[in-house]
């Protein structure tokens, strides 16, 4: 368009780690004003490219210019210097302070040099954050308080309180509803009328053809694609490009006939005062039950009320008839309920441990004879089972820290398939997970149902409820509104029963 | 369906990295740069202590004293490792082995004799740590806290049995324990027994499923308790484990000096504190090594060897010691960065 320079232009990049390439020679235009897209599977380098450009990670060969000068990021201060502000796919808040503090940490306003003026961070943060869309949440309150969208809110206001001219987002729309994308998608829309470049990473390919312009595909750190017309080149070719190969985006096939056993898994009048209403769900071996509804209608919670993670208030969970001491985990291990829960980093990882002993930890009593590991049977098992789910690198001794994020999340997969339950809960379980990888997932989850696993979903992904459950239940405020078979059910009545709640009745 | 679709290029036909030479692989892999650069410290200590006191130093009985006295602390540090691993701190160890040792020496203890002595030291570690193990795992309290306060009150029991006199030990199957003529092979039974503590200590943190658990609460408790790890059971055990390394220990220091008495044991919880980060576990928790808080605890005895051997003051001693920890810090944070 203008005979100008790109706002940035990143040529050949490459950054190593021990052992991995992640970047090899990768280049990256961005004029201002557009939305880039930056796609690619698990471990492509999507994160390593834009950790590079956030001065998080020195490359070790190429050149970055900005508005045509070649510049340097020794750190990530410099690289908001210039005016690129990013917001990491692990959200980097810090729990203990308040929302204000966090939009402001490290740029305080300040009186006098160091007197902080905490009305002023306030009040501009209270700004920030009703330019988001969200003026009810608090800037006195603190983060961990917050609920996951609303710390992507949160770092979103941070990554706006400084004069951004390029802002990277690293799978932001992850942790969010429809409507909770929608309001993102305005605010992207705001910032790119303003001449700011928006740089986007997601693994939701229909998300890129709303709202992106320009297409990068990165596969094993190289740009195998730049600068491709967002709206109209075809999903399949960008999904060839990624993965190299035709990936049928399609849930596999339901056993035909209703599963007759008896309920697994059953559920009786469960309730959490405050998070959700008393809950009756039957579970049969060989089918998976879907739980749908927007962030906050209580699905985590139930989830992690059956497993007993925490204490419910009236009710109580039975597993083939017997019935669990409530509010207690070891109780609903031994009695086969596994639980991949929605925030691995916080709730599942051992960071720095390897993946061997992140697989391993829930089944080390298989391994081990009078509290002997047997290392040998625990890391041949492990390798099968990150084998399974093509977890990359497939090297199990690696610590989890340094997968990316769709790796660490088959490394939880992997703990519970290692495990061999008979109840497995899964609370958004292809989150970060690339497209390819996600057929595989959807497969493996079938064909553990097909031999008798009862499965439990949760997924914000109303099309992955839809496709993959037998039954579905949706939820809104912590209440069972609609109870069908998945087939009867399209995602516009899933999306108008979430948010209106059951017409009649 | 499930087949990887172009098998990774490195590992397609590779059937793991099994057989001999693997063997041999793991184990300079174990031996990593931090366990590398802890023994070319200790090896620099013994060639500066070599070059300023040729004789007295590399003389056997100084050597046999060294280890001697690397002993008790060490023991107390195995412990040490294994709570700091797990998230936790425990600052009463010393008073616990001052607690053990006076307990175990009172008269009426000293009636059952060796095994008197031997029992009450470890029954009165197990029942500190007990203490410390309820409180923290069960009451919900911060660990610093509550082993504070076990700092303090098993302090103050201990100058109450003692009225703060000395209590010497009459059993002489304790006190031979200590003597050159009970050594095997010229190596002194205490530090058999450290050994012995030493190789079980490792064991258990890397090869048994406790070791694993461990390091999971250490790591992410709150991830350890979704797994299924009963972390509370888990804590409490950790802090037992780290009474009865005090038991033990309080006995050595009996056997050492003959006696007990409440002063016993002073500081030993900065000691093995500071010889436990030195070694390379973390702080934080989620990381421990028991190779290398025994390394730390043959450092620092040994620096302390060397200045007494040189007539340093321990002022100067105490300087040492604080100067050796950022070092070693530091040098951790520059070898985790490039590694
Ligand atoms: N600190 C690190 N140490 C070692 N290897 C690393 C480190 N960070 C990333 N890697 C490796 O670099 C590669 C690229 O990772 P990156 O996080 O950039 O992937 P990604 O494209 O963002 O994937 P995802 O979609 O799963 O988030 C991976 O193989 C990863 O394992
Ligand atoms: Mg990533």
């Amino acid at each position: 368009m203008a005979p100008e320079p790109p706002l940035l232009s990143m040529s050949g990049i490459t950054k190593s780690f021990p052992g991995v390439r992640a970047l090899d020679g990768v280049d990256l235009d961005v004029q201002a004003g557009e939305v880039h897209c930056l796609l690619g599977q698990n471990g492509a380098g999507k994160s390593t490219l834009i950790k590079v450009l956030a001065g998080a990670h020195q490359p070790d060969d190429g050149t970055i210019r900005w508005r045509g000068e070649p510049v340097t990021l020794r750190s990530p201060i410099a690289a908001m210097r210039l005016g690129i502000a990013t917001i990491y796919q692990e959200l980097d808040l810090v729990e203990h302070l308040s929302v204000a503090e966090n939009v402001h940490l490290g740029h305080e306003p300040t009186a006098a040099g160091f007197v902080v003026r905490g009305k002023a961070a306030r009040t501009s943060t209270g700004g920030l954050l009703k330019r988001l869309g969200h003026p009810e949440i608090d800037p006195t309150r603190l983060v961990g308080e917050l609920s996951a969208a609303q710390q992507q809110i949160v770092s979103m206001a941070r990554a706006l309180s400084h004069d951004v001219r390029l802002i990277v987002m690293d799978e932001p729309s992850a942790a969010l509803d429809p409507d909770e994308v929608d309001n993102l998608f305005r605010i992207v829309g705001d910032l790119t009328a303003d001449g700011v470049a928006v740089v986007y990473i997601s693994h939701r390919l229909e998300e890129i053809r709303r709202i992106g312009d320009r297409v990068t595909v990165l596969k094993d750190g190289r740009a195998v694609a730049g600068g491709l017309p967002a709206k109209t080149t075809p999903t399949r070719d960008v999904v060839a490009l990624m993965t190299g190969r035709d990936v049928e985006y399609v849930f596999p096939e339901r056993p035909v006939g209703e599963p007759e056993a008896a309920p697994v898994l059953q559920v009786r009048g469960l309730a959490r005062d405050g998070e959700f209403a008393p809950l009756d769900l039957d579970l049969r071996p060989g089918e998976i039950v879907g739980l749908a509804g927007l962030v906050g209608s209580g699905r985590s919670e139930i989830l992690e009320t059956i497993y007993g993670a925490r204490r419910p208030t009236a009710g109580r969970v039975t597993v083939e008839g017997r019935t669990l001491r409530p509010g207690s985990v070891r109780s609903a291990v031994r009695a086969g309920l596994g639980l991949a829960p929605e925030e691995r980093k916080a709730q599942a990882l051992l960071m720095l441990e390897s993946v061997t002993r992140n697989v391993s930890v829930s089944s080390l009593s298989r391994f081990s004879r009078a509290g002997w590991v047997d290392r040998r049977a625990e890391r041949a098992a492990a390798r099968a089972a990150v084998r399974e789910l093509s977890l990359r690198p497939d090297n199990p001794d690696v610590p989890v820290r340094t997968l990316s994020g769709g790796n660490q999340q088959k490394a939880v997969l992997a703990r519970w398939l290692l495990r061999g339950c008979r109840v497995l809960l899964l609370d958004e379980p292809t989150r970060g997970v690339d497209v390819g990888a996600r057929a595989e997932l959807y497969a493996v989850v079938r064909r553990l149902a097909d031999e008798g696993l009862a499965v439990l979903l949760v997924s914000s992904e109303v099309p992955e409820v839809l496709g993959l459950a037998d039954r579905v239940l949706v939820l809104r405020e912590g209440r069972v509104v609609h109870t069908a078979p998945a087939r009867e059910l399209d995602e516009h009545r899933v999306l108008d029963l979430v948010m209106e709640g059951s017409p009649a009745s | 369906m499930t087949q990887p679709v172009s098998p990774p290029r490195d590992t397609a036909g590779k059937i793991g990295p099994a057989g001999r030479p693997a063997t041999w692989r793991s184990l300079s892999a174990r031996a990593d740069v931090r366990t590398l650069s802890l023994l070319g410290v200790l090896a620099a200590l013994v060639v500066i202590g070599g070059v300023t006191k040729p004789d007295e130093f590399l003389d056997t009985r100084n050597l046999q004293l060294v280890l001697t006295q690397a002993s008790v602390i060490g023991v107390v540090t195995v412990g040490m490792t294994f709570v700091i691993t797990s998230g936790g701190i425990d600052l009463s160890v010393g008073a616990i082995v001052a607690l053990a040792s006076v307990w175990a020496t009172t008269v009426a203890t000293q009636e059952y004799g060796f095994a008197g002595i031997l029992f009450t030291a470890m029954v009165v570690g197990l029942g500190c740590g007990l203490v410390n193990g309820v409180l923290i795992a069960y009451g919900g309290m911060v660990p610093f806290i509550a082993t504070l306060a076990m700092l303090a009150s098993a302090r103050g029991l201990a100058l109450q049995i003692t009225d703060g006199k000395t209590q010497i030990v009459t059993i002489d199957s304790v006190l031979r324990l200590g003597e050159r003529d009970s050594y095997v092979l010229g190596v002194p039974p205490l530090v058999i027994v450290f050994a012995i503590v030493t190789i079980v200590g490792w064991l258990l943190l890397n090869r048994t499923t406790f070791g694993r658990r461990t390091v999971a609460v250490g790591g992410n408790s709150e991830a350890a308790r979704l797994a299924g790890i009963d972390v509370r059971r888990q804590r409490l055990y950790l802090y037992l484990l780290s009474g009865l390394c005090c038991g033990i220990a309080a006995f050595l220091l009996i056997v050492l000096s003959g006696s007990g008495q409440n002063t016993n044991g002073n500081l030993y919880e900065l000691d093995a504190i500071a010889a436990a980060i030195i070694g390379g576990t973390l702080l934080s928790g989620g990381r421990g090594t028991v190779t290398g808080s025994v390394l730390g605890v043959l450092i620092f005895t040994t620096i302390t060897n060397i200045f007494a051997l040189n007539n340093l003051q321990s002022d100067v001693q105490q300087i040492a010691k604080g100067a050796i920890i950022v070092a070693a810090v530091l040098v951790q944070r520059r070898t985790a960065r490039t590694a």
